[in-house]
């Protein structure tokens, strides 16, 4: 068998694994890796800034192909910086392996230079978590981190590497495992099939019935299987924001995003349905507003891959447990052997019902005349100079918004964004990590003036691999949804939410190496917007400034039921 | 309502913490633990006594079924159960109340251990409450030290937690 050191085996399991790229900052834990991965040319290491930035770049990745993102970090400051990119992929169950370097063994609680303890720090925010405690086990760790990442409900793992353990003059035999056998962990490979016929059953008994898709589905490779059901049953379609092109947003069976900032159709189809379909989604507050009020007339049938999803926030009617593709391709046999049909009497009416919706009340905003354009004009110049065909990254805020509600993301995997743990920072180092799966797509990364600046830094590594990734940055000179929620409940007490001193993004992207342009004028968007998109190799920066006043609507109102929204600054339901 | 909830979770370094760390991250409270290895050395049982409604209960369930070094684990008080926790109790006896508290301990089938001229050290088993009965038997005022294990617990009849 093959003698390897501790360091060298790292690098092999990661080429085992067919890892392509691996995204990290070397430092003294982790130098015997750095070595390692120097000496062969199969795993890329792309070096960047910050650390966070590392995080985020292998999460769009892993968001992007579905494949998991791999971190390298070293101890101490490098792996506490890590913590922000594992709590985001956390939250929005990405797969993801964080090798985090730490001190030698026997200096392990000794208070070391650069010691922390991360399997500590990390736990609450990863699927799970090892410490190589002998090199000998590092294959077998390597392939159960993959593993655990990958399957089930998929999740961060962290793998925490003591100096001494990687040391080069230390060779142990290496055989990468080809399977792993875990007692305690088996994740579900089947939904129960007594309950998807139930699930059939109820389906075909609805009158007003509503098809709500998260992450999930996305996550799960579900949006084929989910596009066939809901073209097949002709039941209307909702995505969360994590759910956003699973279901393509152009379809006229899709009513837009539900929840706190979801289109009053969504929002209003949800509230009056009487069966739910929930697919891949968690039913989370951003989507329930109060639970108590939430759909009250509806029955829930509710998948996910993870068991403790279910019933947490609302019960579910029918629960099933399993994978979402699984689930959703026993459902359509299950439709065929059921062999009947939806009410489609009770479908007419509940469609013209939710046409009467959308036509009172569907996504609008005011233009002003003469006045500074609206950032939702800026989303629809993007879609229109990419065709509605790229890939769309964003920060956390207002823009994150306008994004997800006037981009219409036909395919899955092109809307990449922070939605569980809101994540500022995110938008840019994500975009990085889709442009490196896909060198010649088109990303964009939609953000502002605020979240840019927390991983602005990161220009710097879209330098050194020519990542020629579109930052829109949609700058109202503050922070946009901090400002709303003061003025909409804090009479307009605008506590630090002002920015002032705001950097010449010009300058600044051309002192880092990159084209930049200003747009101040609507008349010159589409313009600028077109050129940008032009220059197919090179980074643009583009600061558009855009109505400092303006709000996300609709806006559920807190602790109302789903169909209780502000419309506008002025106009409520 | 108080439960029992049993598990049987890999006997590795970090395990615990795990457990424990559900707990405090989802707001939930663990009222007694005790944790040790079982007959296979690979494997540690762990026992805690929490409160919680059914949803509740059904939440901590599944999410502790979710850490990837818990193997198993049953909630005891949905069925019928034995439950028991060792005390070792520190409590002034003097005069008249040296025979007074060896009445109690008879009583509440309990044993001295340790004597001194003021002092007894008690041991007794049996369920949390039985134990918490035998501290107001004795009153507060004379007890000096209370240390109680947590509480163990195992499923009646033939219903065993093993792989």
């Amino acid at each position: 068998m093959e003698m390897l050191s501790g360091a060298e085996m790292v690098v092999r399991a990661l080429q085992d694994e067919g890892v392509e790229y691996i995204f990290g900052y070397p430092g003294g834990s982790v130098l015997h890796i750095y070595d390692a991965l120097f000496q062969q040319d199969k795993v890329n290491h792309i070096l960047v800034r910050h650390e966070q930035a590392a995080t985020h770049a292998a999460d769009g990745y892993a968001r992007a192909t579905g494949k998991p993102g791999v971190v390298m970090v070293t101890s101490g400051p490098g792996a506490t910086n890590a913590i922000t990119g594992l709590a985001t992929a956390f939250m929005d169950s990405i797969p993801m392996i964080v090798l985090s370097g730490q001190v030698r063994s026997d200096w392990i609680g000794d208070d070391a230079f650069q010691e922390t303890d991360m399997i500590g720090v990390s736990r609450p925010v990863v699927k799970h978590s090892f410490m190589v405690r002998d090199a000998k086990d590092i294959p077998e760790i390597m392939k159960k981190a993959f593993y655990i990442a990958t399957t089930g409900r998929p999740g961060p793992v962290l793998v925490d590497i003591p100096k001494d353990q990687t040391a080069p003059n230390v060779k142990n035999p290496y055989e990468y495992p080809k399977k792993v056998k875990m007692r305690s962990y088996a994740p579900v490979s089947r939904g129960h099939s007594g309950q998807i016929r139930k699930a059939v059953e109820e389906l075909m008994k609805a009158k007003r019935p509503v098809i709500y898709a998260g992450g999930g589905v996305v996550q799960g490779e579900g949006s084929e299987l989910l596009t066939q059901l809901a073209h097949r049953l002709n039941f209307p379609v909702t995505n969360t924001l994590m759910g956003l092109g699973c279901f393509p947003g152009t379809d006229k069976q899709n009513v837009g995003m539900l929840g706190m900032h979801g289109t009053y159709e969504a929002n209003m189809t949800m509230h009056n349905s009487d069966v739910i379909l929930a697919v891949g989604a968690r039913l989370d507050d951003r989507v329930t507003n109060n639970v108590k009020k939430f759909c009250p007339g509806a029955k829930i049938i509710h998948i996910d891959i993870d068991p403790a999803t279910i019933s947490k926030n609302v019960m579910a009617h029918i629960p099933i447990v399993g994978p979402v593709h699984q689930v959703l391709e026993e459902m359509l046999a299950a439709l065929d052997e059921h062999g009947g049909e939806p009410d489609q009497k009770a479908l007419e009416r509940w469609w013209e019902e939710i046409e009467g919706w959308r036509k009172i009340h569907g996504m609008r905003y005011e233009v002003n005349k003469d006045g500074p354009m609206k950032p939702q004009q800026v989303v629809e110049a993007l879609y229109k100079a990419t065709n509605g065909d790229a890939y769309v990254t964003s920060d956390v805020g207002q823009h994150q918004m306008f994004a997800a509600q006037y981009y219409k993301y036909d395919k899955p995997r092109r809307w990449i964004n922070s939605g569980g743990l809101g994540t500022m920072g995110f938008g840019l180092p994500a975009a990085m990590g889709v442009q490196f799966a896909f060198p010649d797509a088109t990303v964009a990364c939609v953000t502002g003036e605020g979240s840019i600046q927390m991983n602005i830094q990161e220009l710097s590594t879209c330098l050194q691999y020519g990542l020629p990734v579109k930052i829109i940055n949609i700058n109202n000179q503050a922070l946009g949804m901090v400002r709303q929620w003061q003025d909409m409940q804090y009479g307009g007490r605008h506590s630090q939410s002002y920015m002032e001193s705001l950097p010449d993004f010009v300058a600044l992207a051309e002192a880092y190496g990159h084209v930049g342009m200003k747009v101040t004028r609507f008349e010159d968007l589409q313009g600028a917007m077109d050129e940008a998109f032009a220059l197919k190799d090179r980074l643009v920066f583009m600061d558009i400034y855009v109505d400092p006043t303006e709000h996300v609507y609709p806006m559920q109102i807190a602790d109302g039921s789903m169909r209780d929204m502000w419309l506008s600054k002025t106009e409520r339901t | 309502m108080r439960r029992i909830i049993s598990i049987l979770m890999e006997n590795e370094p970090g395990a615990l913490s795990r457990v424990i760390g559900l707990f405090s991250q989802r707001g939930y409270n663990i009222d007694s633990l005790s944790v040790a290895p079982t007959e296979d050395s690979t494997l540690s049982r762990l026992t805690l006594t929490t409160y919680g409604d059914d949803l509740k209960i059904e939440q901590i369930t599944k999410h502790l079924n979710k850490l990837i070094e818990v193997v198993k684990l049953v909630d005891l008080t949905e069925g019928a159960h034995i439950e028991r926790e060792l005390m070792l109790i520190k409590v002034k006896a003097t005069g008249a109340q040296r025979a007074e508290v060896k009445r109690s301990v008879d009583i509440f089938r309990g044993q001295i251990v340790d004597v001194t001229s003021t002092v007894y050290t008690i041991q007794l088993t049996g369920a949390s409450d039985k134990l918490d009965a035998f501290i107001g038997a004795i009153g507060e005022a004379q007890v000096l030290e209370v240390v109680r294990s947590g509480v163990s617990g195992i499923a009646r009849g033939e219903k065993v937690l093993s792989l």
